[in-house]
């Protein structure tokens, strides 16, 4: 009976239910679309490394994070050296930068990366035979509308769209290295953002990084394949993991501001109603139970809406820019955004619960 | 509970409130004595104490001073708890403005006040007082679908639903017309006849209190 009370009452000022609900809807879409934003950039970018196909990647040793997206740059010369170590089957130096926010374009001899990855799977078109062509994957390719033999410019010089390839492999823009490094004028002496190293035997991967740091002498860092893969994770980003607090603790204060003014009013606008109940014998906890109920109701409506919405957006932004911004649906983080919405609600029943409960039953009678 | 004792026994009860500067002493010694099964008028000038004294009969003020007994139990020993546990059932309330929970309808406004005593069945012979009542086909309307003497209807209803000892009308018909004033009271006199419902009623109508079998005169906070 009580729970009917609570939905009619509920029903009785729909759209101030609706309207709490979606601002607590929103609240929990931006935690969930930052958090499948944040996970769908980092499984896109792990996927890619993996795609290379290399065992060990030799990076710059910058003293900072192993994810980072301004590299530090070593000379192209180690690479040799390396290419002449024991169970070393392949080099790959590679040429990483930024052209747009979140998208890289990477310098690299592509024949060089059709071997190492088992094959680049051309969609359209054919490998960049001369110095300005490139390869594109076909999100990048979506989203700026390229197909092959479009001219682009990248880095200050015009390039031409040789090929549209599967993505998944290093970057979403692959072109030469030399003209990538000419672009970014580090062409003498050559320099790299990072060598990936095949091996002979993938089991040995442990044994060569030990080795290889060991030779390189503090030069460049190794790191395995199942390291650089593991570090992709939000807890390995403390810049991230500080701002999904700051949203989620946004998200609760919002909440509890949206329940309390809307119980609040509630409190007030039902005073009678809840001298009625006293008089037929409520008890104060029956009281603070109703609201309780409604908030609760609330948030879980807003929740729904959240979730809704955040699965929404997804699809919105993966239409839109395909390339730029890989975003998932983040399933295991519905039930933690529901404990979010719940606590924002409960903390901002109690107060109003509380007065609810307090008010005399006489003067609330009286109450018009 | 000897048969022969009243159902009400007030010795010089006493009510001061003090939520003003000024002390108000609403009652000032009141004594009254209501036999079970009696319909007992009260009379008298605005702000004399009526509500006030049966806002304390029906538990929803404590006394100040003063000895209050209601079916065997004494009022001056219970907490709060166990004054909000009386109202549930011992106590009806039926009100000037019906008071009715506005969202529910007529049948979930009966359901509440049972389900607020912990109950799940309706009293024996609860049909037929709807049927007295006649309301028993208006029972899926919500109060402002209704009349204000369906509303009063209903607000009996649900206030005899736990089958209480005592029925606490207080101006009931002072918001309805002649025509429904006259069905309530006569409503009220035939459920004290039929099932024997003790019923005090407040009133500034000498024709309403005509309905019952005494009338008592509140003055200054004292009973005459
Ligand atoms: N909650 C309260 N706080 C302070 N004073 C009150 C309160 N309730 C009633 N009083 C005062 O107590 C006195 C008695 O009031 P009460 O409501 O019992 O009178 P009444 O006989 O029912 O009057 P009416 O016929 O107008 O309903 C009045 O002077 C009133 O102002
Ligand atoms: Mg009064």
């Amino acid at each position: 009976m009580i729970n009917k009370l609570v939905l009619e009452n509920l029903r009785h000022r729909w759209i101030r239910t609706l309207l709490s609900a979606l601002v607590i809807g929103v609240q929990v879409m931006s935690i969930l679309t930052l958090i499948g934003l944040s996970q769908g950039l980092l499984q896109e970018s792990a996927s890619r490394q993996k795609g290379t196909g290399a065992d060990i990647f030799l990076k710059p040793e910058n003293g900072g994070a192993t994810i980072s997206f301004s590299a530090g740059q070593t000379p192209e010369a180690f690479a040799p050296f390396v290419a002449r170590q024991p169970h070393v089957a392949q080099v790959l130096p590679v040429f990483s930068t930024s052209v747009a926010l979140l998208t890289t374009m990477s310098g690299v001899d592509i024949e060089g990366l059709n071997k190492m990855s088992g094959g680049l799977h051309l969609l359209e078109g054919h490998l960049p035979s001369s110095p300005n062509e490139i390869l594109v994957d076909q999100y990048y390719a979506k989203q700026n509308n390229l197909h092959v033999g479009d001219q682009i410019r990248l880095l200050n010089r015009p390039w031409r769209v040789a090929g549209v390839m599967e993505g998944g492999v290093l970057g979403r823009i692959i072109a030469p290295l030399r003209s990538v490094q000419a672009a970014m004028a580090s062409l003498d002496p050559p320099k790299v953002t990072q060598i990936l190293v095949k091996l002979d035997d993938p089991q040995r991967t442990d044994q060569e990084v030990a080795t290889l740091n060991k030779v390189l002498n503090g030069n460049l860092r190794a790191i395995s394949m199942q390291e650089i893969l593991s570090q992709f994770s939000i807890n390995n980003l403390p810049e991230l993991k500080v701002f999904i607090r700051v949203i989620t603790g946004l998200a609760i204060l919002v909440g509890f501001l949206v329940v309390f003014l809307s119980m609040y009013t509630a409190v007030v606008e039902r005073t009678r109603e809840i001298g009625i109940l006293k008089a037929l014998g409520a008890k104060p906890r029956t009281i603070i139970d109703l609201l309780v109920r409604e908030a609760l109701v609330l948030s879980l409506i807003g929740w729904v809406i959240g979730v809704v919405l955040a699965i929404a957006a997804k699809s919105a932004i993966t239409a839109l820019r395909p390339a730029s911004l890989h975003i998932v649906n983040v399933p295991a983080w519905w039930p933690i955004a529901a404990v979010i919405a719940i606590v924002g609600a409960l903390l901002g029943a109690f107060y109003p619960g509380m007065k609810a409960a307090r008010q005399d039953a006489i003067e609330a009678l009286s109450f018009e | 509970m000897n048969n022969g004792s009243p159902i009400i026994r007030v010795r010089g009860l006493q009510k001061t409130y003090h939520t003003s500067d000024v002390p108000v002493q609403a009652l000032r010694g009141v004594d009254l004595d209501v036999a079970k099964g009696e319909f007992l008028a009260v009379v008298g000038p605005s702000g004399s104490g009526k509500s006030t004294l049966f806002h304390i009969l029906g538990g929803l003020a404590a006394p100040t001073d003063g000895e209050v007994w209601i079916d065997g139990e004494d009022l001056r020993r219970m907490s709060d708890a166990e004054r909000t546990e009386m109202r549930q059932r011992k106590v009806g309330f039926v009100f000037q403005k019906y008071n009715l929970l506005p969202t529910l309808t007529a049948k979930d406004n009966i359901a509440i006040a049972q389900s607020l005593a912990g109950k799940t069945t309706q009293p024996a012979g609860f049909e037929r007082i709807l049927e007295e009542l006649g309301i028993a086909h208006r029972l899926t309307h919500r109060p402002r679908a209704l009349s204000g003497g369906e509303q009063q209807r209903v607000a009996i209803a649900r206030a005899l639903v736990n089958e209480p000892a005592i029925l606490l009308a207080d101006e009931p018909t002072g918001n309805l017309d002649t025509a429904n004033s006259e069905a309530v009271l006569e409503i009220l006199r035939r459920l004290n006849k039929s099932i024997g419902q003790t019923i005090l009623m407040i009133t500034h109508n000498p024709e309403a209190a005509a309905y019952a079998d005494r009338t008592v005169t509140m003055r200054d906070g004292r009973l005459s």
